[in-house]
């Protein structure tokens, strides 16, 4: 027998493997050449498949997710003129008596602002509403069997009654304006004013936006072909109407006792 | 499959004019985008050049330059280049270009609202152009519109409808990016094919991400800034018009009764402002790391670290706005507080410069074109940034707030880098620019790009060192004359006189050599003969054969995954190498 052993043939040809080398953080990257984890991640291994095939709500899920990073750009809006709100509330100056004054006049709601407020918030119960009848599986399968459009028609008089109820809180607001302007309390009339008047009509903007989008939802409930579209329009519009009743309610909560 | 809502990149089957307009195939709008700031970056250049030409020969009759018709042109030039060339080029036009194609999919994974975000910045654009041209004056004030003159719109005549519409654009801009951000994070998130982990991605995506991540927090600050500033200006508020603002003999501000805060539009601006210029210059970072490491076959030296300094980068942008405001009346708590945090950026940014040494440290890489470029972004990094903590202290500061010293140190780190990174990737990524039909285009003629690199570098340097000496010397900033002055200061500025005429020369010298650029162009697009499959041995994605603009996506064939991080050389010289896309089988199939 020779005193020295021929390695085996997988130790002396070994060669570098793909993920042999290190990046540099001291730690092996474990040996993973099969490693299926594409975008996906919920468990289902739908992260497996190609893409445009990673299941029934891998459409949903992008266009949720666009509306919630949307959100996210809503949400640093309103944080910077909240932060505005606060600066302007305590900056004050010495006249020419060297007297220190504070031009702040708080602003007094309009009781007309709490209805609107609960307005706001049933027209939330009802598009959550109309967001689930759309994804309710016994309904949903009946469509795909082709026996008409169960989902759409259960949820489409909820989705009109959210309409109505988003008119009717505009509505509110412009009447609380109005309830304002008679008291002669107008936008340039003092900071105060000026961040109610502006708060509520940048709130009312971005809910006149959601209200466009209830519209295109209500359209599409009949002009989409797809069940999917269908869900996605009124899911995505649903997330955004509940977001800006939430806002709402932190703005609200703002003027009605931080003034 | 409908066409419409998933299109496939670089399809180039005849369809209607319309249809081809209305397109949203992510190849072309990064196309449009990129041409969008060719325009762009030549009306910026010529009006820069105006200012350098009016400022050494004031007698030149190019067109009357008054002081009231200079500070536009200063304007119109920032606006536009900071936002449509070093925002839209880097971040949209080649993100749209490569990135999903560096994720492994064919698709935006929001292909309607990324065309949305073109338009709206396309829009944004043509109202800038409206706002110099209105009647009553251009916009003055400057890329940061400092109130209170801004706040109110009879100041004068740069305040009018011409600041309205600068303000309008800025906005419309502001929705557009914030936008193809929202696409791109989705389309990080979402559309990432088998294998792309994490820690797999280019950092090339990373910077996108980062960058997209600043973008959605920060220009909806801006939004809101511009909101309140529009009301101040007609809606009869006072938020940053303070009392007993007294414009043009007439007082302002809810009728003089305000406690609006000038001071409070700064911090709303800079908060943008900042973050701002990160997102102009992290895509060019990524970048960077990928060319050297894959041009000096090596692995990007501590690639965790690069990600994880990507990020941090990003997050420190948006907590040192305050260091635009050491002069404005911050208290020194704040302003210690700022100067810090600005010092703190040195850290990530050293640990990048570091890690983009370390990968070329002795090795032996290939001089191309790209790879030039790549390098000269390093050397324009380090150069701008050494003068940056020197600008975060408070007190060097109080002397160089706007001088030339300022205006060498943002345009040596964010406008000449961010300007050599587009160059670096328009080199390197031209075959996929033109590509067609899943065939690469052609590749820019090297020689000529070589030349154009090497009058590039001399240029920009010969253009932006000189000007930390004059702002040292105390020249200033936004200053329309400098000649003819009379006591100290003409004393100062005629000494001072043969820098600038030099400095002049040097940019004039600097946009000749642009011509090199557009004549490379224009000869490869006529005469190139089409690149290899995989022209620069690169290990990324957006090589991968399947994935090139208009490749037909086959049934039944293998979908594309990912098996390994990028960067991935053998030997010594990285002679062999392995593509993120090549399964271990087919590697030890090639090696026998």
């Amino acid at each position: 027998m020779p005193a020295t052993i021929t390695p085996i043939d997988v130790e002396r040809d070994r060669k570098r493997r793909p993920d042999d080398f290190d990046h540099g953080g001291g730690k092996r990257p474990p040996v993973d050449h099969d490693k299926r984890t594409g975008g996906g991640g919920d468990g289902e291994n739908w992260g497996n498949r190609p893409q445009g095939s990673r299941g029934p709500r891998e459409r949903l899920t992008r266009y949720r997710l666009f509306v919630f990073f949307g959100l996210a750009a809503v949400l640093m809006f309103f944080a910077a003129i909240v932060s505005a709100f606060f600066v302007q509330q305590s900056s004050s100056h010495f006249d020419a008596y060297n007297r220190y004054i504070n031009e702040w006049l708080p602003t007094a709601i309009p009781p007309i602002i709490w209805l609107n407020t609960a307005v706001l918030l049933l027209s939330s119960v009802t598009i959550e509403i109309a967001r689930q009848r759309m994804f309710q599986e016994v309904h949903a399968l009946e469509e795909w069997l082709g026996l008409g459009k169960p989902t759409s028609e259960r949820a489409m008089p909820w989705l009109a009654a959210t309409v109505v109820l988003g008119l009717l809180f505009l509505t509110g607001q412009w009447v609380a304006w109005n309830q304002l302007h008679v008291q002669h309390v107008f936008m340039s009339s003092n900071p105060s004013s000026h961040f109610f008047f502006l708060i509520t009509g940048a709130h009312a903007a971005h809910l006149f936006l959601g209200v466009a989008g209830l519209l295109a939802a209500l359209v599409s409930l009949y002009a989409a072909r797809q069940l999917e579209v269908r869900q996605i329009m009124v899911d995505c519009v649903a997330w955004y109407w509940h977001s800006m009743g939430l806002f709402w309610v932190f703005l609200f909560v703002l003027l009605a006792f931080f003034q | 499959m409908k066409p419409s809502l998933t299109p496939r990149a670089g399809t180039t089957a005849r369809r209607p004019l319309l249809a081809r307009l209305l397109t949203t195939d992510h190849h072309h709008l990064g196309i449009a985008y990129l041409l969008l700031a060719l325009v762009s970056v030549v009306i910026g250049t010529t009006l820069s050049l105006h200012m350098r030409i009016h400022l050494t020969w004031p007698q030149v009759p190019l067109e009357r330059i008054l002081p009231g018709s200079y500070l536009p042109i200063v304007t119109i030039h920032g606006t536009i280049m900071l936002f449509f060339v070093l925002t839209t080029a880097p971040q949209s036009g080649f993100g749209n270009l490569v990135l999903p194609a560096q994720l492994g999919t064919r698709r935006m994974a929001l292909p309607l609202i990324n065309a949305l975000g073109f338009w709206i910045t396309a829009l944004a654009l043509l109202v800038l152009c409206a706002s110099s041209l209105t009647e009553a004056g251009a916009p003055l004030s400057g890329w940061t519109a400092y109130p209170p003159l801004s706040a109110v719109a009879s100041a004068g005549p740069g305040q009018g409808p011409g600041m309205d519409l600068w303000l309008l654009s800025i906005a419309l801009f502001g929705i557009g990016a914030t936008l193809s951000a929202i696409n791109t994070l989705v389309t990080i998130l979402r559309g990432r094919c088998t294998g792309m982990t994490w820690d797999r991605m280019p950092l090339t995506v990373w910077g996108w991400f980062t960058a997209a991540l600043l973008s959605l927090l920060a220009f909806s600050v801006l939004l809101a800034a511009i909101t309140l500033l529009l009301c101040d200006r007609h809606l009869g508020t006072s938020f940053f018009v303070p009392t007993g603002d007294l414009v043009n003999g007439v007082l302002h501000g809810a009728g003089g009764h305000g406690d609006g805060s000038p001071l409070l539009w700064l911090h709303l601006f800079w908060f943008f402002g900042h973050p701002e210029v990160y997102i102009a210059i992290l895509p060019g970072m990524g970048l960077t790391s990928m060319l050297l490491a894959n041009f000096a076959r090596r692995r990007v030296f501590a690639y965790g670290t690069m990600v994880a300094t990507t990020l941090l980068i990003g997050l420190l942008g948006i907590l040192v706005w305050g260091h635009h405001m050491f002069v404005a009346g911050l208290s020194p708590f704040a302003i210690s507080a700022f100067s810090i945090s600005t010092v703190a950026i040195a850290v990530p940014a050293s640990a990048k410069v570091l890690s983009w040494l370390a990968t070329v440290w002795r090795s032996h890489p290939r001089y191309t074109t790209p790879m030039l470029f790549a390098l000269g972004f390093v050397s324009l990094f380090i150069t701008g940034g050494l003068t940056g903590p020197i600008l975060a202290q408070p007190m060097l500061d109080q002397y160089l707030h706007n001088t030339y010293f300022v205006v060498a140190h943002f345009h040596l780190i964010m406008a000449m880098a961010g300007i050599f990174g587009v160059f670096a990737a328009t080199y390197y990524w031209f075959p996929l620019i033109t590509a067609r039909d899943g065939r690469p285009g052609p590749l820019l003629a090297e020689k000529l790009g070589r030349w154009h690199f090497w009058c590039t570098f001399l240029g920009a340097y010969a253009t932006f060192l000189p000007m930390h000496l004059a702002g040292l010397a105390g020249q200033p900033r936004h200053y329309s004359q400098l000649t003819g002055i009379p006591n100290h200061a003409g004393e100062l500025m005629a000494r001072l006189y043969p820098l600038n005429s030099f400095i002049t020369h040097a940019a004039l010298f600097l946009a000749a050599s642009q011509l090199l650029f557009l004549a490379n162009l224009v000869r490869t697009l006529r005469h190139g003969a089409p690149a290899a499959d995989n022209p620069w041995d690169a290990t990324t994605l957006e090589w991968h054969p399947d994935l090139l603009p208009g490749a037909p996506e086959q049934e039944g064939s293998a979908p594309i995954a990912v098996y390994r991080a990028p960067c991935f050389y053998l030997g010594d010289e990285g002679e062999t190498f392995l593509p993120q896309w090549q399964s271990d089988a087919t590697d030890a199939a090639n090696q026998e």
